[in-house]
């Protein structure tokens, strides 16, 4: 492709370069797509409108990709790279601005769990859907959570398990939530490989997510409803 | 070749594998997010049984416990510097059993990913997984294993690494990966990718195939897709006992003896020569399996179809493997380069 004509991106108009991001960050460019995010912001563009229309946009494409088979795990980590890049530059401007949330979310892996893959994408895709995440990594007992959960104050636990081993420590998570009287105080996700729909109900979590694309959706549909109880 | 499995394969055209590691462990107590390896030590009588489980039910080959037994996956438990001793023992432990069976019975040291993602798009080097690898390789070795065994791979830098660790013990071996995401490993290879990756090592394995994954029907489609690329190489199939439910407290798979039976000849059928379990496969299945093999003759390869009807419908429509896919793949493409 030596014949296409070197890009210069601020001399694109606000709509070519907004596509030309979806671009970048589905291939992973990060230099890219962080010079276009500074772009559109001295182009007087909200921190919160570049969020919402160029980076989720372009995350949108991203994970509707990586659910439908197109794209795979190495392509994703590559987007969530540029797309970690660009958030970086967005993130103290959204807090200045006091830009609406949608949400807050601890994730992490369950104890004796070393996998990280499913909860990193998971934390990109939720963040590049405006929510709030700390992921709290690998191998957490249930304090880890629950302690996490209080002091980021988050709406939503999210928890995360590859090996058959290790998934049945969501139902202790849980249980403990129960004990504790906490379980109503949060929306608890779960995934990773060997789950399906029917274990996450078993164990009593909110949902089971298939992949980091329907995290989002499952997590935007639950605060909405969560939000229409409380003012119910 | 001088291991015990290639002059096994020399007197037989299919092998009966093991079953499940962790479900088997799980009910003799083990508790979720412990290391099933720390038992090794601790518990060596179950894993002898647990051993014994795939003895008794007419297993040719089974694995060691030593699935996690890796430095980088040990290292959560605080043993990660005990990842050589800890695969030591649970081959030692095998060798025992094996010797006891009163036939041939091969004693595979199982080793599982590392859990990291390797470079560039992850930060475990190259040199520093084939050192992993070596490491536990080493272990095995001492402890009497007759090969190597890989499974669970997704990445295929991860598979050449571990190649590389293994030629350094001077081991043979087979390798699996797991096919769970639309018929490709979670990295996206295929499995005619998997073929290609095989006979381009230095130090190719004994045998290669598939194991975990979603379910038996969507394995078999990965068994079908290496015999399709017309490999010499024994192929491995070792698919769950169906898919994990939750009752009463713990993880049962929901595939029946009946349905594993049906699983373990239509492998044959496909072209797997070396044939197992994996999640969910308990002794039951096990000897449901044998009694197949034994017993139903051989028929011609099953179509997708057949596998559907037999075992269950598949988790996606495609497999990565479609004509249709080269080339034309629905990747969006790049509008532009930059300099």
């Amino acid at each position: 492709m030596s014949d296409e004509e070197d890009l210069i991106l601020s001399e694109l108009n606000d709509e070519e370069l907004v596509e030309q991001m979806y671009d970048d960050l589905y291939d992973g460019l990060k230099d890219e797509l962080e010079e276009g995010v500074q772009i559109l912001l001295d182009r007087g563009w909200a921190p919160y409108k570049v969020l919402t229309e160029a980076l989720v946009g372009g995350m949108t494409i991203v994970g509707n990709d990586f659910r439908d088979g197109i794209l795979f795990v190495p392509e994703v980590l590559m987007a969530a790279g540029a797309m970690k890049g660009g958030m970086a530059i967005l993130k103290p401007l959204l807090v200045e601005t006091g830009a609406p949330r949608a949400g807050r979310m601890v994730i992490g892996t369950v104890k004796g769990d070393i996998h990280d893959i499913g909860q990193n994408l998971v934390t990109m895709m939720m963040e590049g859907a405006g929510f709030e995440v700390k992921n709290i990594g690998i191998n957490n007992p249930v304090e880890s959570y629950l302690d996490a959960a209080k002091e980021f104050e988050a709406d939503i636990i999210g928890m995360s398990a590859l090996l058959t081993t290790t998934m049945p420590y969501m139902k202790i998570v849980i249980d403990t939530m129960k004990e504790q009287g906490l379980r109503d105080d949060y929306i608890v996700l779960v995934g990773g490989a060997p789950l399906n729909e029917e274990f996450g109900k078993a164990i009593g979590a909110d949902a089971y997510c298939r992949d980091a694309a329907v995290a989002v959706e499952t997590a935007k549909s639950l605060m909405a409803r969560k939000h229409n109880q409380l003012t119910a | 070749m001088t291991n015990a499995l290639s002059r096994l394969l020399e007197t037989r055209d299919w092998l009966l594998a093991d079953g499940a590691t962790g479900t088997n462990l799980f009910n003799m107590g083990l508790t979720s997010g412990d290391a099933p390896e720390l038992w090794n030590e601790e518990h060596p009588d179950r894993i002898k049984k647990l051993y014994k489980f795939a003895v008794d039910s007419g297993s040719d080959l089974f694995l060691t416990n030593s699935f996690g037994g890796n430095a980088s996956r040990l290292k959560l438990h605080n043993a990660g510097h005990r990842a050589r001793e800890l695969s030591r023992i649970s081959a030692e432990i095998g060798r025992e059993v094996a010797d006891a069976a009163g036939r041939t019975v091969i004693v595979a040291g199982s080793v599982g990913p590392t859990g990291d993602i390797m470079e560039p798009v992850g930060t475990l080097s190259h040199a520093d997984a084939v050192e992993m690898f070596h490491e536990q390789a080493e272990g095995l070795k001492e402890g009497g294993a007759d090969v190597l065994w890989l499974e669970t791979i997704s990445a295929p830098e991860e598979f050449r690494a571990a190649a590389e660790g293994f030629a350094l013990a001077g081991m043979d071996w087979c390798g699996t990966m797991s096919f769970d995401t639309a018929g490709r490993t979670m990295m996206g290879v295929t499995s005619a990718d998997m073929v290609k990756l095989v006979e381009e090592l230095p130090n190719p394995p004994i045998g290669f195939g598939a194991n975990c994954g979603t379910g038996a029907s969507d394995l078999l489609r990965t068994v079908l897709g290496f015999s399709a690329q017309g490999t010499e190489r024994p192929v491995i199939s070792k698919g769950n006992a169906g898919i994990p439910k939750y009752v009463d407290g713990h993880i049962h798979y929901d595939g029946t003896p009946e349905l594993m039976a049906d699983y373990a000849v239509l492998a044959r059928d496909a072209g797997a020569t070396i044939i197992g379990g994996c999640c969910g496969t308990m002794p039951e299945h096990l000897v449901a399996m044998r009694e197949a093999l034994e017993t139903r003759p051989r028929q011609e390869r099953p179509s997708l179809e057949t596998i559907a009807a037999a075992l269950g419908a598949f988790s996606s429509s495609k497999d990565g493997t479609e004509a249709s896919d080269d080339g034309a793949a629905p990747r969006r493409n790049r509008r532009r380069r930059r300099g």
